[in-house]
């Protein structure tokens, strides 16, 4: 008799704390539930969706009736694909190459103790600071066949000064690498900067005891030991080549004709205004799988590295 | 920093740190080049572009040319300048901004103060998501926003920012948050202070850089965000970007070079000032952003 009183009384009191226990316990993951979901369903779930349309008859709005390989069929027949992937090639090439290249050279210029470091960064790095438009859009007018830096050099005297890059289909690409290398050298720069920064000096300091120059002690020593930042930079710079889309809007238009066509230009056009929505979708399957293909290594290695 | 120290001592010559010097300074005039040229024609006249040199100093300086960007210039069919444009980013990249900090930071303290089984993964699908060319969500998303009626809205524009870049504020704070000792919290535990107690008066009170570092990220970022303003609205709801490209792009009419230039310049403005007062964590947050893990 005494034992079973309690119980009632016993009984919601824990049930209540383990309640309360479990809300609290749970409270974490109640706050990060939502950011998760979302993130589930709008990239997760909406890639899904865009892949499903690719297998779609899709047209001018999305139907779900299946057309098997149809769109992919289509867009590898696309003379325009092959411009686009081409553009993405040669940009891609010249534009990593270029900053990185570029980005190096002047980092190691800026690591020989120069006074005005503090002046001089800003201005490597003040375009990252800018809209792809704005550079577009200074770019464009800075290149401008009749009145930009052609007219500049002729009043300068050189007379049979040309550059018509713009308007000339062969040429238009470079412009974009550019505008390109112009916007992303500066950061790829402070990566460099950055890794220099971090050398060991009594390496350097041994190297150079052992008799060793400094342009073999860069070459031997130093750029190798450099390397991570080479993979970081390729990847960002990878990344956005492969992403760029308001750069050629601005600068050219994805013109004249179809001449600086990439990608993501082509997945807009064919699916907002040409009306091929599943050709669309399946160009953006395509350049997601670039990307991944680039990314997921990386990543893979980063976070595996952390562990150790 | 010792290192290239001791590499000059030893190369050593005189003409060796000109030439250094020399390259830079071009280098940078370069660079500095096109801004320049920015700025120079939009306070030129029609006229002054027209007949002289683009290098050349404005003659007559005058801001005709702003004041026109700003209140009169033609975008579309209405020629009521880009200010409505200018407020519509504002509109769209205050709230964005501060929520998705907001959420990255609780998400940040989550994935490292109070992990789970599956901690990794989840933090891996959201890393992940920065990542992904945004062509590969566009069709979804429009439909998505069409049918909640939140096309041409900057309610729709600052919804998707936020939705894009919870992977990045997460990201920047879950890095913060790992270096930031467990002793503390677990002592807080001890003390009886709960969750959101000791994320308001432990954690938050000394994320101020990185805080700082967020908030400069995703302004930058969203504000220059052109793919998504361009896909999700159109007309007098379009961001600054979009509004800026249809003015340049348009060829009707005279095209006014200075009056361009001078919408290029109201664009970059908000960005470079926020560059030139806090370039420092400007450049933390892009590196943040580019070495990851």
């Amino acid at each position: 008799m005494t034992t079973i009183e309690p119980v009632p009384v016993v009984v919601p009191q824990r049930q209540g704390r383990s309640f309360a226990d479990g809300l609290r316990n749970a409270l974490p993951k109640i706050v990060l539930a939502p950011s998760f979901a979302v993130i589930l369903l709008f990239v997760y779930g909406f890639i899904l969706w865009t892949v499903y349309l690719s297998f779609t008859t899709s047209r001018i709005l999305p139907v779900y009736k299946w057309g098997g390989f149809d769109a992919y069929y289509r867009l590898w027949s696309q003379p325009n694909w092959y411009v686009a992937m081409q553009n993405l090639a040669i940009f891609g090439v010249l534009y990593i190459g270029i900053c990185i290249a570029l980005g190096l050279a002047i980092a190691i210029l800026m690591d020989q103790r120069i006074r005005a470091e503090g002046v001089l960064r800003p201005i490597f790095l003040y375009p990252m600071a800018l809209s792809f438009v704005v550079t577009g859009t200074a770019w464009k007018w800075f290149l401008n066949p009749g009145l930009g830096l052609e007219n500049t050099m002729h009043n300068l005297g050189w007379t049979s000064f040309k550059f018509d890059w713009l308007v000339n289909p062969k040429m238009a690409i470079y412009t974009v690498v550019i505008a390109g290398v112009w916007q992303a050298s500066g950061f790829v720069m402070a990566m460099f900067l950055a890794g220099l920064r971090g050398i060991d000096g009594e390496i350097i300091k041994a190297a150079q005891i052992d008799g060793a120059s400094s342009v073999s002690i860069y070459r031997r020593i130093i750029i190798p030991l450099l390397r991570p930042v080479f993979l970081s930079a390729f990847i960002v710079l990878a990344h956005m080549a492969i992403k760029s889309y308001d750069l050629v809007i601005a600068l050219t238009g994805g013109g004249p004709g179809n001449a600086t066509e990439l990608p993501s230009t082509f997945m807009y056009s064919y699916t907002f205004t040409r009306n091929q929505m599943n050709v669309g979708s399946a160009s953006a399957v395509m350049m997601l799988m670039g990307i991944t293909a680039i990314i997921v290594p990386y990543l893979y290695s980063e976070l595996r590295e952390r562990k150790q | 920093m010792s290192a290239t120290q001791e590499t000059v001592s030893a190369g050593g010559a005189r003409t060796g740190r000109y030439f250094i010097y020399a390259a830079l300074i071009i280098l940078a005039l370069v660079y500095l080049l096109p801004l320049y040229v920015m700025l120079s024609t939009s306070l030129k006249s029609l006229d002054e572009i027209r007949g002289g040199d683009m290098l050349a100093p404005p003659r007559d300086p005058s801001i005709a040319a702003w004041v026109r960007a700003w209140g009169e210039a033609c975008i579309g069919v209405s020629c009521v300048g880009i200010k409505g444009y200018f407020w519509n980013s504002i509109k769209m990249v205050v709230p964005a901004v501060l929520i998705s900090t907001l959420l990255g930071a609780l998400n940040g303290y989550v994935l490292t103060k109070w992990r789970f089984p599956g901690h990794k993964l989840v933090f891996g699908m959201m890393l992940f998501a920065c990542f992904i060319p945004f062509q590969a969500v566009l069709i979804p998303m429009a439909r998505v926003l069409g049918t909640f009626g939140l096309s041409n809205s900057t309610t729709g524009l600052v919804l998707v920012h936020v939705i894009y870049g919870l992977g990045f504020t997460t990201l920047f704070f879950r890095n913060y948050y790992e270096a930031f000792p467990d002793e503390l919290v677990k002592a807080a535990m001890i003390d009886g202070a709960g969750f959101f107690r000791i994320f308001w008066r432990i954690l938050l009170p000394s994320s101020g850089p990185i805080i700082v570092v967020t908030i400069i990220y995703q302004f930058t970022n969203i504000w220059n965000d052109f793919l998504f303003g361009v896909s999700f609205s159109s007309g007098t709801s379009s961001p600054m970007t979009v509004a800026l490209n249809n003015l340049v792009a348009s060829s009707t009419g005279v095209k006014e070079y200075n009056v361009d230039m001078a919408a290029a310049v109201f664009a970059a403005l908000p960005t470079l000032f926020v560059y030139v007062v806090a370039g420092r964590y400007f450049v933390r947050g892009l590196m943040a952003g580019a070495v990851k893990g």
